[in-house]
């Protein structure tokens, strides 16, 4: 029935209005409120399409409604977890203030996530720039790559704690250590990617180069570079994702300041709310982290853009 | 007068992970200046081998190639090459792919303003100037391919090797473009060789028709000269008994003599 009105409206509309993607909701609003008169006031003006917006939005918001509505049900009766009404007012006390200082081991949230992004700014960093060259090299040059491939294999997946007594060894300190985890952690996927793209350069484009006799610096820059960006920030996508999940767990053992610590510290406290807030700001952050490189990966693609 | 390219004696045996494959053998062949010749032959009968080693891209087990009174040793901007995929580099615009061959060659000698022009002026000789700012995965493929070629025309190389540079495209825009590249050939003078499997194409472009065996160890099967003056006008041409003529000579070397032992790809 609704298509039927849908065709009908259609038909003595203008092709104005036929050219919005607008057209079916409009149809289908007008078929719920009135038949005749609703197809001649519908609007000429291009609308802007709120289903499709209405689609993206509500289902998170449901989804997300659905989980609190859990979380009250469950702790409705509970003395030591938190409701999620408790949990929110904990959460406008933490953020109201979230940059005070009370001596070294009761710091404001926000300088527990600042430190703790500063380790992982250094950390991947650092990986960055040993990685994406190593990966190039491994690239480009067979023997390197029959050399580092079965190093690479055996400890990638080394769960990154077991890294960090080799950095309290060595660094004799716990912030380098925590920093020496995550470089070490977070340089397999740049390596691996960078490699991969690399390896995967078209042919043509390389014969392209040898015809035209590029030199090396141009075959470098204008054929290698960018035909690798897009792995390369693949690679460094993931990376930037193992960095902030190791930052957590290295700093629950190593102290000092920093969101994995303060979740350790918050434990300690039993203040389990506080502990909420945390996984709430990890995941915040780590989802920012996500989208920003995402990005800067499609503003640097060069096939979909 | 000398030959410009000449082929002698060459043999081809790849080395793959199967065992080695003899793809060409006792290939003999001469290019005069501003001859156009094409390769013609069923699938993997290694005409595109034989097109990448007159480019120098690899090199011959045996036998020697001349460009020039020169032996082909390595790619050189005087022997541009059209791919048959265009190998236009994606994240550079049409204007900026062309340009990257021009500097090459004549960024030594000139200024940055001719070496623009230079660019610009070849875009405009395959109609292409519109598209100077746009990205390759903006125009079409017909267009992408005359990029290709004017990239290769922009470096006034000395030979234009053309690896069936048209398979891709619909017939219409295929028809169109072999017009335009007979055009800017009677312009420019140029030397062509170009790898090919349409009939047509060959006889309605070529002055010689170079035919080959199947492989493994494929060769010349026969050197097909075709008379016919130009300017060439396809449309009169279906006619003309000559071309008729010259089209069957094609279709009988390689269907009847030569007919693929396999289905024939296209």
């Amino acid at each position: 029935m609704v298509s039927a009105v849908f065709h009908s409206s259609l038909d003595t509309r203008s092709a104005e209005a036929r050219a919005p993607r607008v057209a079916p909701a409009l149809a289908v609003s007008a078929a719920n409120e009135s038949l005749a008169p609703a197809a001649d006031a519908a609007p000429a003006r291009p609308g802007y399409d709120w289903r499709a917006l209405t689609l993206k939005v509500v289902p998170p918001l449901v989804g997300m409604a659905l989980l609190i509505a859990i979380w009250a049900a469950l702790t409705r009766n509970s003395t030591n977890f938190p409701t999620p009404g408790a949990t929110f007012a904990e959460a406008v006390k933490v953020f109201s203030d979230p940059f005070y200082r009370n001596g070294p081991n009761d710091q404001g949230i926000g300088w527990n996530i600042l430190f703790s992004l500063y380790r992982v700014a250094i950390g991947f960093g650092l990986a960055a720039a040993v990685g994406i060259p190593l990966g190039f090299l491994i690239g480009r040059f067979e023997v390197i790559n029959h050399m580092t491939s079965p190093l690479i294999s055996l400890l990638r997946p080394v769960s990154p704690l077991a890294w960090l007594p080799i950095g309290l060894l060595v660094f004799k300190a716990a912030n380098p250590a925590a920093i020496w985890t995550i470089f070490i952690c977070s340089i397999w996927p740049m390596i691996i990617n960078t490699a991969v793209g690399v390896q995967r350069v078209p042919v043509d484009y390389l014969n392209v180069a040898r015809v035209l006799n590029l030199s090396e610096w141009k075959v470098i820059t204008r054929i290698l570079f960018p035909a690798v960006l897009p792995y390369m920030l693949t690679g460094v996508r993931l990376s930037v994702g193992t960095a902030w999940l190791v930052i957590v767990a290295a700093e629950m053992l190593t102290g000092g300041v920093g969101i994995g610590f303060w979740v350790w510290d918050e434990w300690n406290n039993l203040n389990v709310k506080h502990i909420l807030i945390a996984i709430l700001v990890i995941g915040v952050v780590g989802l920012v982290l996500e989208w920003t490189l995402i990005a800067i990966a499609k503003r640097f693609s060069y096939d979909d853009h | 007068m000398t030959s410009f390219i000449e082929v002698q004696n060459v043999e081809m045996v790849f080395s793959t992970k199967k065992g080695r494959f003899h793809a060409l053998r006792e290939i003999d062949l001469k290019v005069e200046r501003g001859e156009f010749v094409t390769l013609i032959g069923h699938s993997g009968c290694g005409k595109s081998t034989l097109l990448n080693l007159v480019a120098g891209l690899t090199r011959p087990t045996g036998g020697v190639l001349l460009c020039d009174n020169r032996e082909i040793a390595a790619p050189g901007p005087e022997r541009a090459v059209v791919f048959q995929n265009h190998s236009l580099l994606p994240w550079l615009t049409c204007f900026e792919n062309v340009h990257l061959a021009v500097e090459r060659v004549f960024a030594a000698t000139e200024k940055k303003e001719q070496l623009r022009e230079r660019a610009q002026a070849a875009l405009e000789l395959v109609n292409m100037g519109h598209a100077a700012a746009k990205r390759p995965h903006e125009i079409s493929g017909g267009m992408k391919q005359r990029v290709g070629i004017a990239r290769a025309l922009a470096m006034e190389p000395k030979v234009l090797l053309l690896d069936e540079p048209f398979g891709a495209l619909d017939a219409l825009t295929r028809a169109h473009l072999q017009d335009e590249l007979l055009k800017i050939v009677a312009r420019t003078k140029s030397t062509v060789v170009m790898v090919t499997h349409d009939v047509d194409e060959a006889v309605l472009l070529s002055d010689r028709i170079v035919m080959m065996t199947n492989g493994p160890a494929a060769t010349i099967g026969e050197i097909l000269r075709v008379d016919l003056e130009r300017p060439r006008d396809r449309v009169g041409l279906v006619e003309d008994s000559r071309y008729t003529h010259f089209r069957k000579e094609v279709l009988d070397f390689l269907y009847t003599r030569h007919g693929h032992v396999e289905r024939v790809a296209a």
